[in-house]
């Protein structure tokens, strides 16, 4: 998948939200973002780390197009492609695993890099199968395998690893950054939970919520392929002294 | 005995009346009511069930009766085709759009309780005595349980799909086969069914009122010459060739759009 892409797609991304507004049923508003500003560097991973309801899925869809009702802008050019995947699967029941993947995956995405994809994140022998014969933690690879075959010019991650047990998430984040440290992609992760934030972050943003705003943009250094268990614990510590409100509920 | 007990005796009972022998039982048990029936009776009012079939083989290799047969079928699928047609375009808008249900809801209502005679007498009167006219009222009398059935489809939709196949991309004919299509099928089979078998009733009357040949017409004729042999004759083979539909076409159809279900984890 070391393919070229054309260059200035992949550059930075300018998200500049200035204010997003909610109606509920009833008709009452409630400001949901204001002033959220954020470089999102090429072929890095940012992650967006925030309480659960701090407004971190609607940033996440109005960065993928799929929320134009905000005042600002977002920097992404209209012919980029974009993987996402979604807190739920979203697979379609009724085309097999190999045909939710290739119904969206890139013209140039071949038959070897199916092959290769489907290896790396472990659905080698699932491919002629449906989605609902798949477990969670398998249909979550299979949707990861399919962001992955846009060959996205920006990846984004809506919570990924939300509601499966400790091991099984441990080994999709694992996966993840095997397959993105192969194709590296400008990447979007939201989660709110610490220790993944931390894990998987070149870029680590700190939101608070009502409204969405950025608290503070911290730059792990450390390369994700040495953060074992003590390294990330280090960097918990150190986050903790410095932003006590953002990481001790974690 | 307790409840669990119970539930035992009745699900082994169940499991030793699976399988199409139950159904051939079913056939014959009517079968032999239905000749003993006769032999009691005794009248050319109750024909036997070796009478009718009589009929039947004699009609059909001397007779009109397939091509009775066929020109009643021709009938159906045209009114099937024209009504799931535009009863499916405007459920499926309906559903989508608020306003345009409200505007047209209320008409929905009145020809769902517009006497199907009412139409085919009216449609009779305005546009004559002919194929049009006749096709046309008996799709206009299941158009609006196409219509009330395809609405729940489209508001059943899925918006979680909906905004995958934003977010990827999807041309909206792909997304129109890929995502849309699937989610409406068991809707459209659903309104199929349902229509098929209002639809071949209805064409029987349309028939009967205004039609120089088919079933309908048939059935007419020989109540008037009070030929119960010759009714029961058609209406068992018709029934024959709706039966053949059901299993033969509709039922493998269903199981193949439909053999992503079900299956276990």
């Amino acid at each position: 998948m070391n393919d070229t892409r054309p260059a200035g797609v992949t550059s930075r991304f300018e998200i500049r939200i200035e204010g997003k507004t909610h109606f509920s049923a009833d008709g009452t508003s409630l400001l949901a973002i204001s002033d959220f500003v954020l470089d999102v560097k090429p072929e890095s991973m940012t992650v967006l780390m925030g309480p659960s309801g701090c407004g971190k899925t609607t940033l996440l869809r109005i960065v993928a197009g799929l929320d134009d009702r905000y005042t600002g802008t977002v920097g992404i050019p209209a012919d980029a492609r974009i993987g996402l995947m979604f807190q739920e699967p979203r697979l379609l029941p009724w085309r097999t695993v190999r045909q939710n993947i290739e119904l969206v995956a890139a013209p140039s995405f071949s038959e070897a890099d199916l092959d290769r994809l489907a290896h790396a994140v472990g659905i080698a022998d699932m491919l002629p199968r449906y989605p609902q014969e798949l477990s969670l933690g398998l249909a979550r690879r299979v949707a990861l395998a399919r962001a992955f075959a846009t060959k996205p010019d920006l990846l984004l991650l809506d919570e990924p690893f939300v509601s499966l047990d400790e091991r099984t998430a441990d080994r999709l984040r694992r996966l993840l950054l095997n397959v993105w440290q192969e194709r590296p992609t400008t990447a979007i992760l939201v989660t709110h939970n610490a220790r993944e934030a931390i894990q998987l972050a070149d870029q680590l943003v700190l939101l608070a919520p009502r409204p969405t705003h950025v608290v503070a943009v911290e730059t792990i250094k450390v390369p994700q392929a040495e953060r074992d268990p003590k390294v990330i614990d280090a960097i918990h510590a150190d986050l903790l002294e410095r932003y006590p409100a953002n990481f001790s509920a974690c | 005995m307790t409840a669990i007990d119970a539930r035992d005796v009745a699900e082994q009972g169940t499991r030793s009346f699976n399988g199409p022998l139950v159904s051939v039982l079913s056939v014959a048990g009517f079968l032999l009511v239905w000749f003993v029936a006769a032999q009691l009776a005794d009248s050319r009012l109750l024909p036997g069930p070796g009478a009718v079939l009589d009929y039947i083989y004699r009609e059909t290799v001397h007779g009109d009766l397939l091509t009775e047969l066929g020109i009643t079928l021709w009938r159906v699928v045209a009114s099937f085709v024209v009504a799931m047609v535009i009863g499916s375009v405007i459920g499926l808008a309906m559903g989508q759009m608020p306003g345009l249900n409200r505007a047209l809801d209320p008409w929905l209502i009145v020809l769902l309780n517009l006497p199907a005679l009412v139409i085919i007498i009216l449609a009779y009167v305005w546009f004559g005595l002919n194929e049009a006219a006749a096709i046309g009222a008996v799709a206009l009398n299941k158009i609006p349980n196409a219509i009330v059935t395809m609405r729940e489809g489209a508001r059943a939709l899925d918006p979680g799909l909906d905004e995958m196949a934003r977010a990827y991309r999807l041309s909206p004919l792909s997304k129109l086969r890929n995502v849309t299509l699937p989610q409406l099928q068991p809707y459209f089979a659903a309104a199929s069914r349902t229509g098929l078998s209002l639809i071949w009733k209805i064409v029987l009357v349309v028939e009967l009122l205004g039609r120089p040949n088919g079933v309908g017409f048939e059935l007419h004729l020989n109540f008037q010459l009070f030929n119960v042999t010759a009714i029961l004759g058609y209406t068992l083979a018709f029934v024959a060739v709706m039966l053949a539909i059901e299993y033969l076409l509709v039922q493998p159809i269903e199981r193949h759009s439909t053999r992503w279900r079900n299956k276990p984890v």
